[in-house]
């Protein structure tokens, strides 16, 4: 589903990815690991199309298509979604408006004709049951006044809506108290399938006691320094980072 | 596909599309403003005597007057005597029946969605059409007259109602008011007269639909509302012109009269040829809007949508004179490439209680330069008077500017006057936003902006609201790139 060879990004001349290397097929969870300032972030951003950082080097290759050559939007209407770690406030757009439109706009690429208003409510209702979503939420504008764990949610929400093949969670779990984890990851879990697959970009391992994944990578200074299974994830939470960074730190 | 979705599909790629010519015969004066052209506008109206010397007085007190300058405008130097002061489509201005009206005439309504056969029109909407100098035709005149309301061009009235007109044209902008309503005064040609007799809510939105066609001619109309005692009325307003690169010069009069208990709503949604990407051509909309709640209890609300016009200087104001009466502007200014927009109100505070709302939203974009101008003015004798101000600015881009200048001018201890403002950039992570869901730029704008914009087109009727969310995206079109 997606190929990642070595891509290399820098921002304002500063390299930030060093050569990523990264396999994902459907069904997999891949869980990326690292410490603060790792380039996780950046990962996920150059996925989706942000375009404040160049793209020096490498391939993205997602569904047999060259991913760098689509604009954000149509990365988007091919089945990549980007949890936001940070989802910004639209004052005024309504939820239900924001999501008609982006969803019809997905259909339209698709030469679907657009949803009725009645299926899409409809569909709305039956989303916001995943993750626990108060319906008043969605009658607000876009993040606005929510709390932490509500806009987190409504992330989630909006991947359930939109049914992506590839989703790319950004940190979900910074800023969720315990009961907001818990319904946050439920709604992860029950969106598994065999045909789609998620990464989880993380700085903790508590996530992973919730969602548990196929593989687990760890970024440090740029690069995959390790992947192994979920047992990585244990021992890095036993060890912590200083582990990693003294074994990698001392190779180069 | 959704209303939404429609009007953002259709807009996308559509440049001003009301930029077209009628080829239709025209008589025109000379170019040229004098005593003696305010004389043949007259005589070709038929005007009765004591109306011609107040459009000469008018024409007097003018020619000892300055342009203003305090405006945060750059306005070219006018030349007021090579413009044309008259012209009409050549047949009689009114029509018995449809079947006498200029086919050409008729398409270029149609083509601006305003179908002049009541078979054809939104049901509920009354519409005078005036293209250049002259009402075209007047719908539903029956209908309404069956409740007494008075709805015709402002030249019939003169015919019909001229007591009426006597009485109330120039109470609220006398000539003497500013250099544009002293330059109309003189030579207006047409306009809309509306009179709503006590008790009687006016059952449908009353409209004029103004059209600039002919060209190197200013088009300057009055409007004139007079709602008795406990009566309501909704009036809407819109206008487009041919697209030219000469500038053209449009300078109107409207004047409100609001009585005990009565309403009036106003809306404009404001689309002259706003001149190219260059700045070139465009209309000149110097305009002078002003109501009175003469009455206890009165209620004038004004909203406003103005997306062109090269230069708009503006300020639709309420005088609250009753007690307890309201003054309500509601206005989304939206400039582009190098439009220049100085628009705002004015609420005088005389009577007691009297309360007052203002929201303002302006949205900037291109090398436009936008300003908010606003005052706000508490008599003596205004006890408890309110006011709430909220201004709000968007820019997109870098280049252009916005501008906020409240004044406040408070004689009374008890008034309550609180202002709000706020500028903000559309944000790069917004749009990035609404591009990860599959929006895209355009349309993610088109969202933002219509949201940005909501409380206001929330208070336009129906069909304006829908013409109103275009236009702000045609309006909008290119401005991040």
């Amino acid at each position: 589903m997606l190929e990642i060879k070595d891509l290399k990004v820098n921002i304002e001349d500063k390299e930030i990815l060093k050569g990523i290397n990264l396999s994902v097929k459907p069904g997999e969870v891949h869980a990326i690991m690292g410490p603060n300032g790792s380039g996780k972030s950046t990962l996920a951003s150059a996925l989706a199309g942000r375009d404040y950082f160049d793209i020096t080097h490498g391939k993205i290759i997602y569904e047999g298509k060259d991913l760098l050559e689509l604009s954000p939007e149509d990365r988007a209407r091919e089945g990549i979604f980007l949890g936001f770690q940070y989802p910004v406030e639209i004052p005024g757009v309504s939820m239900v408006n924001f999501l008609r439109t982006a969803i019809n706009s997905m259909r339209k690429y698709r030469n679907q004709d657009p949803l009725p208003a009645g299926d899409f409510l409809k569909l709305m209702r039956e989303k916001k049951q995943v993750v626990e979503i108060d319906s008043d939420l969605t009658n607000r504008s876009v993040n606005e006044g929510f709390s932490g764990g509500e806009k987190k949610k409504n992330e989630i929400f909006q991947m359930a809506l939109l049914e992506p093949k590839l989703a790319i969670l950004d940190e979900t779990d910074s800023g969720l108290d315990i009961d907001a984890l818990r319904i946050v990851s439920n709604g992860v879990n029950k969106l598994r399938s065999p045909e789609n697959a998620t990464i989880i970009i993380t700085h903790y391992q508590r996530l992973l006691d919730y969602i548990v994944p196929d593989f687990v990578h760890v970024l440090y200074k740029g690069r995959i320094v390790k992947s192994g299974d979920k047992s990585l994830a244990k021992e890095l939470e036993e060890h912590g980072y200083e582990w990693i960074k003294q074994e990698v730190d001392a190779e180069m | 596909m959704t209303d939404q979705e429609k009007i953002l599909s259709e807009v996308t790629g559509s440049d001003y599309k009301f930029g077209f010519h009628t080829d239709i015969d025209t008589e025109t004066i000379p170019k040229g403003l004098s005593e003696k052209v305010v004389r043949i506008i007259s005589a070709k109206k038929e005007e009765p005597e004591w109306l011609t010397e107040t459009r000469l007085k008018a024409f007097r007190h003018w020619q000892t007057m300055k342009m203003p300058e305090w405006a945060h405008l750059r306005i070219p130097e006018i030349n007021y005597q090579d413009i044309i002061y008259y012209a009409a489509p050549k047949q009689e201005a009114k029509y018995e029946s449809m079947d006498e009206v200029d086919p050409e005439l008729l398409d270029t309504f149609n083509k601006l969605g305003i179908p002049l056969e009541e078979q054809n029109q939104l049901a509920g909407v009354a519409v005078d059409a005036v293209m250049d100098s002259v009402s075209v035709k007047t719908t539903f005149q029956d209908t309404l007259a069956d409740k007494g309301i008075i709805f015709c061009s402002f030249s019939e009235a003169v015919k019909n109602h001229p007591d009426l007109v006597k009485k109330y044209m120039g109470s609220v902008v006398p000539y003497t008011d500013n250099f544009f309503a002293a330059l109309n005064s003189a030579v207006f040609s047409d306009g809309s007269f509306c009179y709503i007799p006590k008790g009687v809510h006016c059952p449908m939105e009353l409209s004029t639909y103004f059209r600039i066609n002919a060209a190197n001619t200013g088009q300057f109309e009055r409007t004139l509302i007079v709602a008795e005692d406990d009566s309501y009325v909704s009036y809407l307003e819109g206008c487009t012109a041919p697209m030219r690169d000469e500038n053209q010069l449009h300078a109107a009069i409207v004047e409100i009269v609001a009585m005990e208990n009565a309403e009036v709503k106003y809306s404009t949604v404001q689309n002259w040829y706003p001149g190219d990407k260059n700045g070139k051509g465009g209309i000149f909309n110097f305009v002078t809007k002003r109501g009175i709640c003469k009455g206890d209890n009165s209620k004038i609300s004004w909203t406003q949508v103005e997306t062109g016009s090269a230069i708009t200087w503006k300020y639709p104001s309420c005088i609250l004179r009753g007690n307890n009466s309201v003054g309500e502007f509601y206005s989304v200014a939206v400039t582009n490439n190098y439009q220049q927009a100085d628009t705002g109100t004015k609420m005088i505070h005389i009577g007691k209680n009297t309360r007052s709302t203002i929201i303002s939203k302006g949205i900037s974009a291109g090398k436009s330069e936008n300003s908010y101008r606003g005052l706000v003015k508490v008599l003596k004798g205004a006890e408890n008077a309110r006011n709430f101000s909220q201004c709000d600015s968007l820019l997109l881009g870098d280049k252009c500017g916005a501008h906020t200048f409240p004044y406040l001018e408070v004689d009374n201890m008890s008034a309550i006057v609180e202002h709000e403002a706020t500028t903000s950039k559309i944000g790069e992570d917004q749009i990035f936003y609404c591009n990860q869901r599959g929006i895209d730029t355009e349309n993610a704008i088109s969202l933002i902006v219509n949201g940005y914009a909501k409380e206001v087109l929330n208070k336009l009727p129906m069909e304006f609201a829908v013409e109103a969310q275009k236009l702000l995206a045609i309006t909008l079109e290119g401005s991040v790139g």
